[in-house]
């Protein structure tokens, strides 16, 4: 861990203005649990991004003390996990897989990071609806799939220290894509999974995050789908499906329904 | 201690399709049926709000939840099987209408060569031509007999389509006019025209136009709205058996539905079956439902699983091949597919229904000669508009990593310029392919698990290899800039895409070698019928609904004659020529 490059960006950081309270408060939290303000820091610089549209605008004064602040992000807390380290861990590599760039937001900005939280820690997360009677055989995983992303996650950053004697996310972007190609590719020695195993998952949950209905947390404003040219929930294309040329739809999503 | 009920005229294990046909057809004819589902019950209302990409398709919403019972796979003798632990890997409808309300509703006949496949093939080819270890057998009907039948499924579910130019006169048209055609449609059956073939609009059972069927059901337009595979219509314009034969057998007043009831076996003593035992899900209470008529309608594997959980029928043996509960299992997630993609089109990819598309049967059955081919009965090639609903559909030209940020610039481009090419191929039957229970698994009672062995065959491999080549050619010919064309994986892992598995109770002329006659009865107990896809002796190359439905109408027939006259209602063969 480098003590300056911490400072430098906790002074970038805190210059930014879009950062509201609310996700200070968290930062520094989070800062706290990972031993050092880095993780926080980091956090703030993916949390920062202007994914939010609608602003939040406090019914007083005194809910502005505590800091709701001005955008709603309530939903955007862990509900499984336990470890904000985890949750850092997992913000980088869902960058990697599928980052900003000039068509639109990278799976941070889109809520990929917290979608993931919120389907691990529900009853998918457990496997409850799967058979999972013993005995698991070689190539078996007794994992469920929120065990099995707390090991990858974990090892993920155990293989970063022991090749760059850093964390994941600290780490150059090429370091990190090559560390999730030997993961993809089985490389990793792991217990109870496979690393590609574990990658599989992941990327998998990625792309429910930046693509799946906005109800779930992920795909923020839809702009997972807007990027595609997806119009998501529409009820009827009876009109359309005869047309020879492409045409555009603004999306529409369940809420719209409702 | 189970509670005793009154006896009923008919039970039914299972009330989705073919236990909806059975429950409406009795019930009409004034006989007393009570259906069994172990799931939930549902209606339109909670088709509302299915626009749901990771809930449905992705989660599998509407499967049946493995917490207490799977199946499990190996692929030869010498494995031990391993249980399909992931829901959403077995694709099995839940609660009443099964997969029936969340099919893709590809409605296709099977061909006249299937229901003679062995007598045909041998008069053509000569014996030799069927490899030693390929199960072949002639289903004990022919296309001509079953005709009606198909008919009467069409009328019911109100399939849109137009006739396949390629095979027999249908008695009459399908009762709605195909779907209409789109871009990547027209592009498809201008290439292959040119090409020599005869496409036409896939048949399918998400209607055209509004419909009321014989029975006074109505079904809606489709809406083209793109998620239909794994969902279920909240127009009510798919053919499902919540929209058409449950409620037709419900307003008789002779039916009488019980959900979350999941039977455990067929009582049966004297080769009579008393009727069956099963337990409340919710309170594990078990009753006893005696009936005069007996029929198992839940799927291949549960099919198979209670006659063998029950004792009925012999056990099949793969060593000898002798015995039939578990014979000529098939199946049929072996697809070949391809993806064209056009760098200079931009599709409407986003509208799709559950079956659209075009197909082309010019090579499958026996219209091609297979003197000098390495391989029996063929593919059928359709054009499939399937959506590209976001999570799942992330097409990029070969070479392309599957992640990163390259990945991301290249499924945007091509999310609208792709287009699938793909193949339903026959899968025929082997000594070694077969279903029997399970020695190690078991589900939440302590009960065997149902065990599938099975491998992909040196027949499919050369169906994959010889249609594959022909969907280039078609790309090609459509100008595609890029061709992904997927090779077939090694082995079968077990996992169902869909739902087209079959056998394991087969129809046929012959007690020795077949479980139950024309009718679907079973050559040991009279009073008992096995309805579905578990009667095909191999899988044609297209989805089984409409060819079980066919079957289980007509043996809707042979139920009443049963319950007017009793007895066996086909007499018994013996073939020394059938494996």
């Amino acid at each position: 861990m480098t003590e300056n490059k911490d400072a430098n960006q906790k002074n970038e950081s805190d210059n930014q203005e879009e950062v509201d309270l609310s996700k200070r408060q968290f930062i520094k939290t989070a800062g706290m649990t990972t031993g050092g303000i880095v993780g926080g820091i980091l956090l703030g610089s993916f949390i920062s991004k202007p994914f939010k549209t609608e602003k939040y605008e406090p019914a007083s004064e005194d809910s502005h003390h505590h800091g709701s602040g001005s955008h709603n992000t309530f939903t955007e807390a862990m509900q499984f996990f336990t470890r904000s380290e985890d949750l850092l861990t997992l913000a980088a590599a869902t960058e990697i897989i599928f980052p900003e760039d000039e068509n639109g937001p990278g799976a941070i900005a889109l809520g990929a990071p917290y979608y993931i939280d919120k389907q691990l820690a529900s009853p998918w997360g457990k496997n409850t609806d799967d058979y999972r009677k013993r005995p698991f055989l070689a190539g078996e995983s007794p994992l469920n799939r929120g065990d099995t992303m707390l090991t990858g996650l974990r090892k993920l950053n155990e293989v970063s220290q022991s090749k760059h004697n850093d964390i994941f996310d600290n780490l150059e972007e090429d370091a990190q894509i090559e560390i999730l190609q030997s993961f993809e590719a089985g490389e990793i020695e792991m217990n109870l999974v496979s690393s590609a195993g574990f990658f599989a998952l992941l990327r998998q949950l990625i792309l429910e995050g930046c693509y799946a209905d906005p109800l779930y947390g992920g795909n923020k404003d839809m702009e997972g789908w807007r990027m595609r040219e997806f119009p998501g929930a529409y009820m009827s294309y009876v009109d359309t499906v005869e047309a020879k040329e492409f045409v555009k739809k603004e999306p529409m999503s369940l809420s719209d329904h409702m | 201690m189970a509670k005793k009920l009154d006896k009923v005229d008919v039970v039914t294990v299972g009330v989705g399709w073919m236990g909806g046909i059975v429950a409406a057809e009795l019930t009409k004819a004034g006989y007393k049926v009570v259906g069994l589902d172990k799931g939930k019950e549902k209606d339109i209302k909670d088709y509302l709000h299915t626009h749901d990409e990771v809930r449905y398709p992705v989660r599998g919403e509407g499967y049946e939840k493995l917490t207490n019972e799977t199946y499990t796979v190996r692929n030869t003798l010498e494995e031990d099987a391993r249980p399909i632990r992931d829901k959403s890997t077995a694709v099995i409808g839940e609660g009443i209408g099964g997969g029936g309300s969340h099919w893709g509703a590809q409605t296709h006949r099977y061909y006249p060569y299937d229901f003679e496949i062995r007598s045909k093939t041998i008069e053509k080819y000569g014996e030799e031509k069927i490899p030693e270890n390929m199960t072949l057998q002639d289903w004990g009907i022919t296309y001509d007999e079953l005709e009606p039948y198909y008919d009467k499924f069409e009328k019911m579910a109100g399939i849109s389509g137009e006739p396949d130019p390629n095979y027999p006169e249908r008695s009459d048209d399908y009762p709605t006019p195909p779907l209409k055609k789109n871009r990547q449609m027209l592009l498809f059956e201008e290439a292959v025209k040119k090409m020599g073939y005869n496409p036409f609009v896939i048949p399918a059972g998400t209607l055209s136009e509004q419909y009321t069927n014989p029975d006074g059901e109505t079904l809606n337009a489709c809406q083209y709205c793109g998620f239909c595979g794994s969902n279920y219509c909240e127009y009510g314009a798919k053919a499902d058996p919540v929209m058409t034969v449950i409620p037709t057998a419900q307003k008789t007043g002779n039916f009488e539905l019980r959900t979350h009831a999941r039977v455990i076996r067929v009582l049966h003593e004297n080769g009579k079956a008393a009727g069956v035992l099963y337990e409340d899900t919710r309170t594990e209470q078990e009753f006893e439902q005696p009936a005069d008529l007996v029929v198992l309608t839940s799927y291949v594997f549960n099919n198979v699983r209670l006659l063998l959980l029950s004792e009925i029928g012999k056990p099949y043996n793969p060593e000898d091949g002798t015995g039939v509960i578990g014979k000529n299992f098939t199946d049929h997630h072996g697809v070949t597919s391809s993806h064209g993609l056009f760098d200079n089109e931009k599709f409407n990819n986003y509208i799709s229904t559950g079956a659209y598309g075009m197909a082309i049967t010019d090579y499958t059955g026996d219209l091609l000669d297979h003197h000098d081919l390495d391989f029996l009965h063929g593919g059928q090639i359709e054009a499939r508009i399937t959506g590209n609903a976001p999570v799942a559909n992330n097409i990029v030209p070969e070479g392309t990593p599957q992640w990163g940020k390259e990945f991301k610039e290249k499924s945007l481009f091509y999310a609208n310029r792709f287009l699938m090419i793909f193949s339903q191929k026959a899968t025929l039957p082997y000594r070694e392919h077969y279903l029997d229970l399970d020695p190690t698994y078991t589900d939440a009672n302590g009960d065997p698990l149902i065990r599938i062995t099975w491998d992909y065959s040196d027949n499919d491999k050369a169906i994959h290899e010889f249609i594959q080549e022909k969907h280039i050619e078609i790309l090609e010919e459509m100008g595609a800039t890029h061709i992904l064309a997927y090779p077939m994986p090694e082995h079968f892992s077990g996992g169902l895409a869909f739902q087209h598995n079959s056998g394991g109770v087969i129809m046929g002329e012959d007690p020795e070698t077949s479980a139950v006659n024309s009718y679907l009865q079973t050559w040991d107990i009279d009073n008992l019928f096995v309805c579905g896809a578990s009667a095909f002796p191999h899988f044609s190359c297209t989805n089984p609904t409409t060819t079980a439905a066919a079957l289980t109408y007509r043996a809707t027939e042979g139920m009443i004659e049963f319950l007017k006259n009793g007895g066996q209602l086909v007499e018994a063969k013996s073939q020394k020529n059938q494996v």
